[in-house]
């Protein structure tokens, strides 16, 4: 009996360090595999969180026609395009910067990750301008609220609420993105990753591209769809 | 199932490994993290119950005597709002669920042990924002904040009210990812789909309703605080918003949401029918089956609670045939349960009562779910004391019964320790006759036209009314003793050994209460589920070698 007790007596608990595989899992291979399954899962919650919104949007659209025509030609076509190529080249950066890790290479992550960044960065400042241009010219529902040359004007504040909060809550996930591009390159640099793991890099490339594809379609709604008006006519 | 034997001295458990506050505040061992939602989510039912009773004390008289017109508003709304997304919600999930997914399938832990912990967090900010409100005032838009009035008309704390249901959204889509994720990639060797305890079944399509449903009504309740708050309006008629757009969005997710807090407690219900019936469960594979069954079809019939609305016909009869046909799955848990229990020997042990007491309740509750899909009959019943016993049927004496079933089955595993048994199903009987004192009388009234969220109400109504109230007092009385004596059997109980009922889980194969890690040796899973035989040939194995 008492040899039995023995054995029972426990390791203590054994915190691993960053990296390591940790204590429930069996090898590094599934502690990846569910990071990965995990970060795929979280993006189809991010899909219906966004979802409801689109869904409003097609309902609206639908309904209203010519105040979203009308009330789309407000938005500034030029700069939604220039933001459009940012991102996608932001994209493009972090596909880099997740390629760089893959091979090991601390500099290049560290430069795309920095790149990335950058173009997140201008992306939000552009979004910020636009913003403040339509505070400006009373394009914020509210009592401030003022579309004279609207078409159907008694509708439009329904597309900028959409406006604002379709890029809105895009524009909250592009600012929690670049929080962690911040913290990601600070570890990178302190040489956390390595060829062997470098799961959070790739986990967050799934997550940046999936809030660019979200762009990718709300350019088009927001910004082009009859821009011109003609379908109604 | 083959596992280490268990040891026969007192050795280290998940609860003595470590001492002190900060241990359990910042652990990231899946059963402890549940005795942490244990704590807060049986606080919230005692709010949430007291509002209950102010509820039915208003009620016992026909006047408006204790509260007026807005406190009772206010009293309902938060008995709403913390009963379902405070209580119901979370309860067996992130308690017995979070205990028991990692248990059941021979791992070490949940995949991820840190955002199970964030969860709870979460859980307790949007908590702090649910007390808050409470406290400043509270809010008087009923739990399903239907616009125009929660946008523009209400007085009370819409925005906060919102932030508390968003933010509390958010740790139950981290648990359902948690639970997914670790279903798909933890399993011990040889614990295949088909050898998963019917529970880790339930809880994976409650997982899926959780990561699919529970965005739609955070965007929806963003939407609502965007517009309160912020004035940019999506749902107001005055520049041709559509306030039935919400309800749609509303319920898209709050409808399947009543599936979350019931396919847990149908878990449970498995679990115990079968250990008490010592027999594999009835139709394994339609039980599994008929939970995913659910989960899908769950979301495809939210239009019927807008029969009344401005829906159309047609939308309507399809919704109303839809919601017949989820009808069906759940229907084959009640014969599947039934036809275990036919011919076997069936041990009544507290678990067991209320397990019986759930086929029945859930039986009635989900029948008269069926008279609310019937387009012509829900005109009539629409917004009457029928929804509202309708609702606690399925609620109160399914998921609450279910949820008290499983608290009763695994307190020894849990603990370590049995409680009382002759107290225990005294509190079953008590709950099980209060419960249908307080509710089945609102079936008549509701049937009678009384309508619900008043407090004031024609005397005719009264003999019900009184009935309900007194029945709310026993049904109290049975909540209550259950938390006297399990706080008691944690010193006093009789010490409860690893696998005290006979049942077959991996769970009941380590000690209990478990290891920190759950199990001392991988278990290597070579049988079906639910093998009593191979059980009891294991006992005999245990005891030749005891013996010997």
């Amino acid at each position: 009996m008492d040899s039995e007790t023995a054995v029972v007596e426990q390791k203590p608990h054994h915190h691993p360090g960053y990296g390591e595989t940790r204590h429930h899992f069996e090898n590094a291979a599934q502690q990846k595999d569910a990071s990965t399954i995990g970060m795929w899962v979280f993006l189809l919650t991010e899909l219906m969180f966004f979802g409801g919104m689109f869904m409003a949007y097609f309902v609206y659209r639908q309904w209203y026609p010519i105040a979203f025509a009308s009330a789309s030609n407000k938005t500034n076509l030029w700069l939604g395009a220039f933001n459009t190529t940012v991102l996608i080249c932001s994209s493009l950066t972090m596909a880099l910067g997740v390629h760089a890790a893959s091979m090991g290479k601390k500099k290049l992550l560290i430069l795309f990750l920095f790149l990335t960044l950058v173009l997140g960065g201008a992306f939000l400042g552009v979004k910020g301008y636009e913003y403040h241009d339509k505070w400006v010219h009373h394009e914020v529902p509210g009592a401030h609220f003022d579309c004279e040359d609207c078409k159907d004007a008694a509708h439009a504040p329904l597309f900028f609420s959409l406006y604002f909060g379709m890029t809105g809550l895009h524009a909250s996930h592009m600012i929690i993105g670049f929080g962690i591009l911040l913290v990601l390159i600070w570890q990178a640099y302190k040489g956390k990753f390595t060829s062997k793991w470098y799961t959070p890099i790739e986990m967050f490339g799934l997550y940046w591209h999936f809030v660019d594809i979200v762009w990718i379609f709300l350019f088009p709604l927001l910004y082009l769809i009859d821009r011109s008006g003609r379908g109604l006519h | 199932m083959i596992t280490a034997t268990a040891p026969l001295k007192e050795k280290k458990n998940y609860i003595n490994a470590e001492a002190g506050l900060k241990s359990w505040l910042l652990t990231q061992d899946h059963k402890r993290i549940a005795i942490l939602y244990l704590i807060a989510v049986t606080a919230f039912f005692m709010v949430g119950g007291l509002m209950a009773a102010l509820i039915r004390i208003e009620l016992a008289t026909p006047a408006g005597d204790l509260l007026d017109s807005n406190t009772y508003n206010k009293v309902f709304t938060m008995h709403g709002v913390i009963m379902v997304f405070f209580f119901l919600i979370p309860s067996i999930p992130a308690i017995l669920g979070n205990f028991l997914l990692p248990l059941m399938i021979g791992a070490k832990d949940l995949a991820f042990p840190r955002i199970n912990l964030i969860s709870w967090y979460i859980y307790m900010l949007g908590g702090l924002c649910g007390v808050i409100v409470l406290l400043s005032g509270g809010v008087d838009t009923g739990w399903t904040f239907y616009t125009p009035f929660s946008s523009t008309y209400s007085n009370g704390y819409v925005v906060l009210t919102a932030l508390a249901a968003f933010i509390n959204g958010f740790s139950s889509i981290l648990t359902g990812l948690n639970f997914i994720v670790t279903v798909h990639r933890m399993r011990a060797p040889g614990m295949t789909w088909f050898r998963l305890p019917l529970f880790v079944w339930a809880h994976y399509a409650t997982s899926i309703i959780m990561i699919l449903g529970t965005p739609v009504i955070a965007v929806t309740l963003f939407l609502l605080m965007l517009e309160r708050g912020l004035h940019i309006g999506f749902f107001d008629p005055a520049y041709g918003g559509d306030p039935v757009l919400f309800q749609h969005l509303f319920w898209f997710y709050s409808h399947p949401a009543v599936y979350i807090m019931i396919l847990p407690s149908m878990g449970v219900i498995s679990e115990v029918v079968s250990t008490f019936c010592s027999k594999k469960p009835f139709g394994y594979t339609f039980i599994a089956f008929s939970s995913l069954a659910i989960a899908v079809f769950g979301f495809l019939v939210w239009g019927h609670h807008l029969f009344v609305s401005s829906q159309s016909a047609y939308a309507g009869m399809v919704f109303s045939i839809l919601s017949f046909i989820v009808a069906i799955p759940s229907a084959i848990k009640v014969f599947n349960w039934t036809a275990t229990m036919y011919k076997g020997s069936v041990r009544l042990d507290t678990p067991m009562l209320y397990a019986l007491g759930f086929i029945g309740l859930f039986t009635i509750g989900g029948l008269t779910g069926l008279f609310l899909a019937a387009m012509g009959l829900d005109v009539h019943l629409t917004d009457t004391y029928f929804v509202i016993a309708h609702f606690h049927y399925v609620m109160v004496g399914g998921a609450i019964l279910g949820y008290l079933a499983g608290i009763h089955f695994w307190w020894p595993k849990i603990t370590g320790r049995m409680y009382p048994e002759g107290w225990s199903k005294i509190a079953a009987g008590l709950t099980f006759v209060g419960f249908n004192l307080t509710f089945f009388p609102q079936f008549i009234l509701g049937y009678m036209g009384m309508p619900r969220r008043y407090h004031v109400y024609p005397p005719e109504f009264q003999v019900f009314n009184v009935l309900s109230s007194a029945g709310a007092t026993v049904l109290g009385l049975g909540f209550l003793i259950p938390g006297i004596y399990l706080i008691w059997s944690l010193k006093y109980g009789k010490v409860a050994g690893p696998n005290p009922w006979g049942a077959t889980g991996l769970e009941w194969q380590t000690s209990s209460p478990p290891p920190t890690e759950n199990f001392e040796i991988t278990p290597v899973v070579t049988t079906e589920a639910y093998d009593y035989a191979a059980l009891a040939a294991r006992e005999q194995m245990q005891e030749v070698t005891r013996l010997g």
